[in-house]
């Protein structure tokens, strides 16, 4: 007796969690992990009603770093992935996780600093050699430090500069370990200099005394990748959804309303999806 | 200064004109929160009484236990809860991640030890008043824990409130657990912390007045009805 | 249906308690039987208050033995007890009853009535659903007593059940116990108030620093106490 009203509670109590989903698995959706810079550039806001309507699928997006949303693929928790750091998607790939993966877009980055310039480097179109410029004026640098794709290429772009900016921690060198908007809001409030990509900057509202210093370098490229996560590790993967936006983001309508969306006048993102698979 | 005016102007300009998007994100707060409220009290009203009348080995441990776990860390709980319901997880196929079943889990697990630990002591004091009077009517203890949990109901109220604005200011586990997803798991503080990493601090922080008006609003309302009840029944 | 066998006599002997190390009841011994109204006295601090829960079970003795009915099984079902301080539940005055009702194994469809029918015994018929913890002291202490009454014990144990009542509600409770022991209920009260004792006894057990002085007829005690103790506590001097 006693065990079966303990059951029942067990029972009242499972069902309130379930409740507490709507319409669950009642829709057709994908869950797609991607970056904030998609996100919260409002990219997503943008296309994502465009393919709702034409294929009645709704994309459920978790914004991530691109290593967390790799993760989060990885562990089987997404259908598919759209990042942006090609290193880390072909080792992807070639785990076997993802599958199908093709570039999609690029933007690209700018270095934003402060406007009093400690460094002196406003106007360089060199990112090389402007970022050896902040290491020796050992100006404040406000980095990601989350392994985002954005930390991805700040880290490859100190290389090119031949700056190793552990040496800097501490002092000049700032990890933030957060997202670019924080990162951004980090850099705002100590006047450091920051990586980010242009489409985050365009809408970010708390820049107080930042503005771009260096922008244009073909370095500063960023390339997008869309991949399904491999339904043969995780069978669960709603594969012909899943496909489905991937055909969709690479098809003319799809690359048409991605170069579509722009802020304040600017383009953010750059279709540039190629059959061949060459970018 | 500037900028809290602005958050409030903000604020009361989503409120005055009912903005759609925000009150789908109210009400998914309060149905999460809310959930989570329920299903923690359903688990941590007996195991407080439990905890209070037992008189078994490990007692002490499991109160010291129940007392540290109130300050469990969110990110913490929304880690393993996020863990066990991957789908590379225990209960990954139930596929729960992502979705409001798991930001309510999240959120119950971490209140539920805040309102065993208040129950405990609010059922101790009671019990210390009562006991002679119900072993002399023969009480079993099970009976004595539904007796008490009713007879301290207005006390239990403050218990579950705790839980309550806990739960609803909570971002860690449920940003983790929910991915913020808009239309689906978007509740007020992943909200805020979206909007403050936009660095659309005025947004940021108008929402964040109203979820502090609501969570005030759902206070009053539960102190009014408790303060009458307890005229009423002494 | 036939009456179970009574759980009286009840034989105290050589029972010890003992608690933090001091001796609170110290080897007393006693037979209780059916139809006296017992009066425990004795000052505060005596003991007499732990005896009474000994008795009924609420303790447990560190040594001697407490036999009912020459070895009845559950004697307590049997028995109830009504507190200094009433114990009352946030419910109505009724609920407070039928709850006890409850717990007793009453059927349900009976329980009303007779929580009703105890009410009005104690003359609180009237604010049968008032919330029992806003009546007066004296209000509470009558309500106790029908809760213990709606039992229909064997054996009701008071322990200075008027400490804390102005006159008149004493005289309320006082009635109400002399209607019990009329129906037949074996009373067993401990007061420090040498009055009281004198107008309910029918026999007193003079309890001194945890041990029976005397155990004797009302009139005996009064009259011609044996002890010193018992002599001065009667004479109104202060003993400890």
């Amino acid at each position: 007796m006693r065990r079966h009203r303990l059951l029942t509670i067990i029972g009242a109590l499972t069902i309130a969690i379930l409740a507490a989903a709507p319409a669950l698995a009642q829709d057709k959706f994908i869950t797609v992990a991607s970056t904030t810079s998609t996100e919260q550039s409002g990219l997503f806001g943008h296309i994502l009603p465009l393919f709702k309507a034409k294929t009645g699928i709704e994309v459920r997006v978790i914004a991530q770093g691109t290593g967390q949303a790799l993760d989060t693929g990885r562990r089987g928790d997404a259908d598919v992935v759209f990042v942006h750091d090609r290193a880390a998607e072909e080792k992807f790939v070639a785990e076997g996780f993802g599958v199908e993966r093709r570039e999609v877009m690029y933007n690209d980055f700018v270095l934003v600093g402060p406007k009093s310039d400690p460094a002196k480097i406003a106007g360089t179109k060199d990112i090389a050699a402007a970022l050896k410029k902040i290491a020796e004026a050992k100006a404040p640098f406000a980095s990601r430090g989350d392994k985002s794709g954005t930390h991805a290429a700040e880290l490859r772009l100190w290389k090119i500069a031949g700056v190793d900016p552990d040496s800097g921690k501490g002092t000049w060198y700032r990890e933030t370990g957060s997202g670019m908007g924080p990162t951004l809001n980090t850099a705002a409030a100590m006047d450091a200099y920051a990586l980010t990509d242009r489409g985050t900057w365009i809408s970010f509202k708390n820049r107080r005394n930042l503005a771009i210093v260096v922008e244009g370098d073909h370095r500063l490229f960023n390339q997008y990748g869309v991949m399904l996560v491999n339904p043969a590790k995780h069978p669960h993967v709603k594969k012909d959804l899943g496909m489905a936006f991937i055909e969709w983001v690479t098809s003319p309508e799809g690359q048409k309303a991605i170069a579509d969306y722009k802020i304040e006048g600017e383009q953010l993102f750059f279709p540039n999806y190629r059959k061949d698979g060459a970018s | 200064m500037s900028d809290i005016t602005a958050a409030l102007a903000t604020a009361l300009g989503l409120i005055a004109r009912l903005d759609a998007r925000l009150v789908e994100i109210v009400a998914l707060s309060l149905q999460v929160s809310l959930t989570a409220v329920a299903v923690a009290a359903g688990l941590g009203l007996p195991l407080g009484a439990a905890v209070a009348l037992g008189r078994f080995p490990g007692r002490r441990v499991l109160i010291v236990v129940l007392n540290s776990l109130m300050g469990l860390p969110p990110v913490v709980v929304g880690l393993v809860v996020y863990l066990l319901l991957s789908r590379a997880g225990p209960l990954g196929p139930l596929g729960l991640l992502f979705t409001p079943s798991a930001m309510v889990i999240a959120q119950a697990t971490l209140i539920t030890p805040i309102i065993a630990a208040l129950t405990r002591q609010v059922i101790e004091d009671a019990w210390r008043e009562y006991e002679e009077q119900l072993r002399s009517l023969g009480v079993t203890p099970r009976r004595a824990i539904l007796t008490l949990l009713w007879d301290t109901r207005f006390s239990l109220v403050t218990a579950v409130l705790a839980g309550f604005g806990r739960a609803s200011a909570e971002v860690g586990a449920v940003m983790i657990v929910g991915g913020n997803i808009d239309g689906v798991t978007r509740v007020m503080t992943t909200a805020i912390a979206l909007e403050t990493s936009k660095g659309d601090l005025p947004l940021a922080l108008g929402l964040g007045l109203i979820l502090i008006t609501l969570v005030m609003g759902v206070n009053t309302a539960a102190y009014v009805i408790k303060e009458a009840a307890q005229r009423k029944f002494g | 249906m036939h009456a179970p066998p009574s759980i009286l006599p009840l034989a105290v002997h050589d029972l010890t308690f003992v608690a933090g190390g001091k001796t609170i009841i110290d080897r007393v011994s006693f037979d209780l039987r059916h139809g006296q109204r017992t009066v425990i006295l004795g000052p505060n601090g005596a003991g007499k208050s732990v005896l009474l829960r000994l008795c009924h079970g609420l303790l447990t003795p560190s040594g001697g033995s407490i036999v009912w009915g020459g070895g009845q099984p559950h004697p307590e079902r049997r028995q109830a007890m009504v507190f200094q301080r009433p114990v009352m539940l946030r419910r109505s005055a009724l609920a407070n009853i039928t709850y006890a009702l409850k717990l007793a194994g009453v059927p349900r469809a009976e329980r009303d009535m007779r929580a009703r029918a105890a009410l009005a015994k104690v003359g609180l018929d009237r604010v049968a659903d008032s919330p029992a913890r806003v009546l007066s002291g004296g209000e509470q202490q009558r309500l106790a007593l029908a809760r213990a009454w709606a039992l229909s014990p064997e054996v009701l144990f008071l322990d200075e059940p008027t400490a804390n009542l102005d006159p008149g509600a004493t005289r309320m409770i006082e009635e109400a116990i002399a209607v019990i022991h009329a129906n037949g209920t074996k009373i067993v009260m401990t007061t420090h108030d040498l009055g009281q004792a004198r107008r309910i006894a029918d026999e007193v057990i003079f309890l001194h620093r945890g041990r029976v002085l005397e155990h004797t007829p009302a009139a005996h005690f009064f009259d011609q106490p044996a002890t010193p103790e018992a002599a001065a506590f009667i004479r109104g001097d202060l003993i400890w």
